[in-house]
């Protein structure tokens, strides 16, 4: 573990003074097995403690902190520096979100569309005294879909959603796919007409930016394609 | 100044602090109670570190294998070094399977066994595979779905809101005073009941599996209203932490075969531990690492050791171990297929806590005085379940039943009880907290301080302890809190003011860890996690006993009257031997 010198650049923003975001430089001499969480926190720690930014449990599973980093959505606290070739960095918020100061984006919105497909099990049926079963080929299927940290990193990827603010966006339509294809979920119906809708799955133009995106390597435009012909079975 | 005023004064039935897996559990409770409840949380719900745990949660449903309540029962409490309290270990026990199925009703995706019942896996330390699980996510599953249950009974939550100060006024709890990290501000919120409830506080260590925000804040506030904390000096340590990071490399690893290798490339567990090997508990095996390194066969003379995955073949490793591997190489560019990976003991898990009885109730002494409205769940509590040391996938379980078991009795109180008056000026503590450090110019930042506290812990009341280094510790505890009096922030603004929000987690810090050292130093045996070089045994005759542990004036008081509930005729003490 070597010493390396870095420049970083990220976007600033205090909504107290500043009108608009504007770019601070920082010159600074990390470990080369640094992630981007790391260089923050240095910087945050020693040398400007005004910056701000999310972050929690440093191994990928909160989703706290993504952001963009050279142009790429990422969750900084996995992305290793070295990830980036040249020794610059320019970090700025996720993109799509606004503002609420530097690195530290409104997710509000974010979180009430999870809340617009009804995001738990509905049951009709009766409950059983123990478990539900459910087949290991059946949890398979929703398996993946379950790892979403909700993050943010697609949705704010995802150029449809650019063009629509109320779009249910990729992060929400996952969820939606992890109920529907849950065995044992009776609210199928609802959700589909849920996210049947004009601002639901249709305006998923299979762009891939999401998956891309994606920390946790989530495949979610397979997942939104299946849901898409869920919806057109179920309208048949 | 803002702080002048509470900017919003919120009244509202019951406050829950904390929405890790025990806070919103117990919210969930309440509100389908029917009762109002606010859940206030310093980082959004689902960003809570139970959805760090992978493992598993216990329960003896006996899907894999034969299991009973009789057996998980006395693996906890041989887990607990006999610390534990046996009653709340038998409940604790009943209501986990119950706490098990709900779960799954609730929709949370478990993994399955062939017929399709939730699946399950052997732990260390649990004498039948107990560990009901979801892949490698299942604190996060549970977390989530406990998120989504809220959100459909319509709990109320306060996200990105940090408790500054509790209102408890003549032995009676009237509320929480919490900053608004987003906008900043104080907010007064008036309640019948208040659940703290803020997981573990691994922060105080340099190295440490947990997250940024587990810095025990309910723990200081505790202190700082005279009341005590319980147990303090029984903090486990993992014994594969990534090297440097402290980041957990799942047990699993271990599980599948995984060598532990010297500076010799000696599988030094042999010497340790020859029948378990690697897979002796993992006080036992932290102990062993961190002998290897003080005698100097840490790897290159380091204070570090390998875990070996090489053998087990790239298919094994990638298949059932992707995320060691993947941890290994984002972190430390090691590739575990080729390479072996550095690893050393990392603070995981605090079994002390916020004393309470087997209804979650905080107690104020040994004789178990209640704090009227005030309740405790999860890490941050010690009821105590856990005892001297707590066994792996019990703690998500802890906090799920005891959850419940909160919310259950704090709806019992809301319809019994009504309002308390406020304390007479009620944002003054909060207020004094957040001025001196927005105010002072000169002085120093927060982050050396915490540093050089977390460093030291590490070093001095680590793995193994010992009275000189403890001694040692308490001094450079004390300059460390004069020099936090002078402590300055650059932020002085109220959006999203980090460094403000991280200086005062520093405070915390050091109010409690002075109680971990003072606990440690009195405690001369040996349990559980707790280990003193220059005893040891275990010595059921002086110290089979709980530490309570005040702040006063005079310094830390400790009284070891409290005495763990045993069962003599079911589960007497024996020699904890794996
Ligand atoms: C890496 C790792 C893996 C683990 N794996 C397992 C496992 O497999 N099985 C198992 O049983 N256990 C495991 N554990 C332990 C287990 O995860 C924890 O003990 C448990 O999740 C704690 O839950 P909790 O609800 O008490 O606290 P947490 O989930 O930590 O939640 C604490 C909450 O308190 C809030 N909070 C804290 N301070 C304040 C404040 N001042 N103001 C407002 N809010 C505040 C936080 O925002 C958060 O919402 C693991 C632990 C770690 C670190």
């Amino acid at each position: 573990m070597a010493k390396e010198n870095i420049i970083v650049k990220i976007l600033r923003y205090n909504p107290e003074k500043d009108k608009k975001p504007f770019w601070k430089k920082y010159d600074l001499e990390v470990d080369d097995d640094s992630t981007i969480l790391d260089i923050l926190n240095e910087i945050h720690w020693n040398i400007d403690g005004t910056l701000a930014y999310r972050r929690s449990c440093r191994s990928s599973i909160c989703g706290s902190c993504a952001m963009k980093v050279n142009g790429q959505n990422v969750l900084a606290c996995k992305t290793p520096m070295h990830k980036f070739k040249g020794n610059k960095l320019k970090i700025e918020p996720l993109p799509g979100f606004s503002i609420l100061k530097d690195l530290v984006v409104d997710m509000d919105g974010f979180f009430e569309k999870m809340k617009r497909i009804k995001p738990y099990l509905i049951l009709d049926k009766p409950i059983p005294d123990k478990e539900f079963i459910q087949k290991p080929d059946e949890f398979e299927c929703i398996r993946e879909s379950a790892i979403c940290i909700l993050c943010g990193a697609c949705t704010s990827s995802c150029p449809s959603l650019w063009a629509n603010e109320d779009y249910l966006g990729p992060a929400a339509l996952l969820k939606a796919y992890r109920f529907i294809f849950d065995t044992r979920d009776d609210g199928k119906d609802e959700r589909i007409d849920i996210i049947n809708d004009k601002n639901g799955i249709w305006r998923c133009h299979t762009i891939f930016n999401c998956m891309e995106a994606c920390p946790k390597d989530i495949k979610i435009t397979e997942y939104l394609s299946r849901l898409k012909v869920k919806v057109l079975e179920n309208s048949i | 100044m803002k702080t002048d005023e509470a900017k919003y004064y919120h009244k509202i039935e019951a406050v829950v602090v904390g929405a890790g897996l025990a806070g919103l559990r117990a919210a969930l409770e309440i509100a389908k109670k029917g009762h109002q409840v606010a859940v206030i949380t310093k980082v959004y719900p689902t960003r809570s570190h139970s959805g760090g745990a992978q493992g598993g949660i216990a329960a003896a449903l006996a899907n894999s294998a034969e299991d009973s309540l009789e057996l998980h029962m006395y693996d906890t409490i041989k887990g607990s070094d006999y610390l534990g309290d046996q009653d709340v270990i038998e409940l604790f026990v009943n209501e986990a399977i119950k706490t098990v199925y709900e779960y799954e009703h609730m929709g949370v995706p478990f993994s399955r066994t062939e017929d399709g019942k939730i699946n399950q896996r052997p732990f260390g330390g649990h004498s039948s595979p107990r560990a009901c699980f979801s892949a490698d996510i299942t604190g996060h599953v549970l977390l989530h779905t406990l998120y989504e249950q809220c959100v459909k009974y319509n709990v109320h939550f306060y996200s990105e809101f940090q408790v500054f100060s509790l209102l408890i006024k003549d032995n009676i709890s009237r509320g929480v005073v919490a900053w608004d990290i987003r906008e900043g501000g104080l907010h007064i919120f008036h309640s019948k009941t208040v659940l703290l409830a803020t997981g573990g506080y691994g922060r105080a260590f340099k190295i440490t599996s947990n997250a940024h925000a587990n810095t025990g804040d309910s723990l200081a506030l505790i202190l700082e209203n005279g009341l005590p904390l319980e147990d303090m000096e029984f903090v486990q340590f993992h014994p594969t932490g990534l090297y440097k990071h402290g980041i957990l490399l799942s047990e699993a690893a271990r599980g599948e075969g995984a060598y532990i290798l010297n500076s010799d490339g000696e599988r030094f567990m042999k010497k340790y531990a020859s029948d378990k090997m690697e897979l002796a508990p993992r006080d036992v095996v932290s102990r062993a690492e961190q002998t290897e390194i003080n005698e100097g066969r840490g790897i290159n003379g380091k204070d570090y050791v390998y875990l070996d995955l090489r053998h087990l073949g790239e298919k094994k490793i990638m298949e059932r171990l992707p995320q060691v591997w993947e941890l290994a190489l984002n972190y430390l560019k090691v590739d575990g297929i080729k390479e072996p990976v550095p690893i050393q003991p990392t603070a995981h898990y605090s079994m002390g806590g916020i004393p309470a009885n087997i209804n979650t109730e905080v107690i104020r002494d040994a004789k178990g005085t209640v704090v009227r409205g005030l309740y405790t769940a999860g890490e941050a509590s010690c009821l105590s379940l856990h005892g001297a040391n707590r066994l792996g996938t019990n703690s998500l379980q802890d906090a799920s039943t005891f959850g419940r078991i909160a919310g259950k009795n704090i709806s019992k109180f809301l319809v019994e009880n009504g309002y308390e008056d406020l304390t007479s000026n009620p944002l003054d503590v909060a207020r004094a907290k957040i001025s001196s450090l927005m105010n002072g110019n000169v002085g120093e930042k927060h982050s050396k301080i915490r540093e050089e506290l977390q460093e030291n812990m590490t070093k001095y009341v680590g793995v193994f302890r010992n009275e000189e280094d403890m001694l040692k510790l308490l001094k450079i505890l004390k300059q460390l809190q004069e020099r936090y009096k002078n402590v300055t922030i650059d932020d002085k603004g109220y959006a999203y003011n980090l460094d403000l929000f991280e200086a005062y987690e520093v405070g915390n810090l050091l109010s409690f860890s002075e109680i971990i050292v003072e606990g440690a130093i009195a405690r001369k045996e040996s349990r559980g996690a707790h280990y003193r070089t220059g005893f040891p045994k275990r010595d059921d005759k002086n110290w089979l006993k709980h530490t309570l542990a005040w702040k006063t004036e005079e310094g830390v008081k400790l009284d070891h009257s409290k005495e763990p509930v045993i069962f003599m005729d079911r589960f007497p003490p024996q020699e904890r031997k794996y």
